[in-house]
């Protein structure tokens, strides 16, 4: 029988019968992806040659990482942080909260309150808070305290109000997207099992909240991090305030904005992993939920791989 | 002994803006009666359902449950409506199934179940834990306690749910079109639980559109049409010998 071996491509198949079980199959070469991984890797050695032999001093980086002044810089940074995030939770929960209210005035206060604070730049707002002094010399709560605002406004305290009550604008977009993304069925079906409304809120629509507010939280408090160096404009002695008065002294300014550099990337490094950690932990009740992170990663540091 | 009333509906009114969804029901349910509500979507026999435990506000009219207006206090001529904290405590003891399960999401099945009990009512967990084992036993879920509402199919969430309003051991339990999105080999494991809820002689109010259940459980149906109770009786005589002309073309369309 005469096999007509032309295809319809009008490649011919090989007139050798060959066993289809002997084929090979041989995959298509991509010389370009090596050509362009090449240039890449050439281009980036060229440019850490370049900061290599540049006139840096780099076992002084390395040195002041962990000089008293440095770890003086990163305390104050993390308890800038830790305070202006917890205010700024606070403020974001409750104007979000207020945002829903069936009272027209919580509402429209909530929503001017992110206005304000999300339409202005931050480091006028610390400014502003800083100089507070300017208009009101003393602080006064009728009956209870009495004092000069310029001994209440201090550096720190101005950063802390700066940053907690600009967090809270951002925070309270976040947390209202993250109550708008519960069904409203489940205020339902605990309103009928006769829960308050309050309590409502609390075990029931925040927890689930929760899952969506996490990640874009985790970014902010990222993002509030870096925004603590903006503290260094008002002379609190966080960290860069803290590298800026070294290299004053001694010249060493590219060193100490590395050590610096270097400081801010391990906290936002460690940050990330808490805030996947927290985001496992809140995904338990979701499909396609993964093992924890401490769990991988101890699986994946293991010598041989376990199942 | 005179029956109980339970759900005591006299000329309930309810718009939403301006379109009147309710035009004075009335209606009795008394303590052990299984009472179906059937009609078209969007007669209005959901919305009664939820203003029986002041999901909704009723706009006019009365509506009592054991004797007690839901959301109201009456004086006079007049009906003040309740604080937050009083209309909890009535809603406490109506149980409520809904046709989308309403599981609370970031709870297991048994969370589900004790949430009511240990929150609202103050029982301790470990009582709670006890009862709600035995009622997902009931419902055919003990084997699921732990499960997160996603795991589970629709019919075991629904059981579930059932679970959850049975924890609060309430007066009446109102189902809410508690089939309706369900697979249909799912509809029956859910009937079951409800048919031996009826027999253990709970009182029920269902809005349903599965006649097959309305006519073997019920002990009254409730035909709503536009607003308005058209026909009431025995299942047997709605079902099988419509009064009116409106229940006739409504059962033609459904049967």
């Amino acid at each position: 029988m005469v096999v007509e071996n032309k295809l319809e491509t009008g490649r011919e198949v090989p007139a050798v019968p060959t066993s289809a079980r002997a084929l090979t199959v041989v995959p298509l070469k991509y010389p370009g992806r090596w050509v362009l991984a090449i240039v890449i890797l050439v281009l980036l050695a060229l440019l850490v040659r370049a900061f290599v032999v540049a006139d840096i001093d780099y076992s002084a980086v390395v040195e002041y990482l962990t000089v008293p002044g440095i770890l003086e810089g990163v305390r104050n940074t993390l308890l800038l942080l830790l305070l202006s995030m917890a205010l700024g939770l606070v403020l974001g929960v409750l104007t979000a909260v207020m945002r829903q209210s069936p009272n027209p005035v919580l509402r429209w206060v909530g929503g001017g309150y992110v206005w304000l604070f999300r339409g202005t730049p931050l480091l006028v707002q610390l400014l502003i808070w800083f100089n507070l002094a300017i208009i009101f010399n003393t602080f006064t709560i009728p009956g209870l305290v009495s004092m000069p605002m310029n001994a209440l406004m201090t550096p720190f305290v101005a950063a802390l109000l700066g940053l907690g009550i600009n967090e809270g604008a951002y925070i309270s977009e976040i947390v209202r997207g993250g109550i708008l993304s519960v069904d409203h069925g489940q205020r339902e079906a605990a309103s009928a099992i006769g829960m308050p409304r309050a309590k409502i809120m609390r075990r029931i629509v925040l927890p689930q909240a929760m899952r969506v507010i996490i990640p874009p939280l985790g970014n902010e408090f990222i993002a509030c991090l870096k925004f603590t160096s903006l503290a260094y404009t008002i002379s609190f002695s966080e960290l860069l305030h803290s590298a800026n008065k070294i290299y004053t002294a001694n010249f060493k300014v590219i060193e100490l904005l590395f050590t610096v550099t270097i400081w801010y990337l391990a906290l936002t490094t460690v940050f990330s992993v808490l805030q996947q950690m927290l985001e496992d932990r809140l995904g338990r009740s979701a499909p396609g939920s993964r093992p924890s992170f401490a769990r991988r990663l101890r699986k994946n540091l293991a010598l041989r791989r376990t199942a | 002994m005179s029956k109980q009333l339970i759900v005591h509906a006299e000329q309930v009114t309810k718009s939403f803006g301006d379109l009147e969804i309710l035009k004075g029901i009335d209606l009795q349910v008394f303590r052990g009666e299984v009472l179906c509500i059937i009609g078209p979507s969007g007669s209005g026999k959901s919305t009664f359902l939820r203003c029986i435990n002041h999901l909704e506000k009723i706009d006019g009219g009365r509506l009592s449950v054991n004797g007690s207006l839901v959301g109201y206090r009456q004086n006079g001529d007049r009906l003040y409506e309740l604080k937050d904290k009083d209309v909890c405590r009535e809603r406490a003891n109506i149980g409520m199934v809904f046709q989308h399960f309403n599981l609370f999401g970031h709870k297991t099945a048994l969370e589900n179940v004790i949430e009511g009990p240990v929150q609202v009512k103050g029982i301790s967990k470990k009582k709670a834990t006890e009862q709600g084992m035995a009622l997902l036993e009931r419902v055919g879920l003990g084997s699921r306690a732990h499960a997160y509402p996603y795991a589970m199919s629709g019919g075991q969430q629904q059981r579930v749910a059932i679970a959850r309003a049975l924890a609060m051991e309430p007066q009446l339990m109102l189902f809410d079109e508690p089939t309706s999105s369900l697979d249909p080999e799912l509809v029956g494991e859910v009937l079951d639980v409800m048919k031996d809820l009826a027999s253990s002689g709970m009182t029920m109010v269902v809005v349903t559109h599965e006649m097959g259940f309305a006519r073997e459980v019920a002990d009254g149906i409730v035909f709503i049409d536009n607003g308005c109770v058209v026909e009431r009786g025995q299942p047997h005589d709605v079902l099988g010998n419509p009064q009116e002309e409106r229940t006739r073309a409504f059962l033609s369309a459904v049967l």
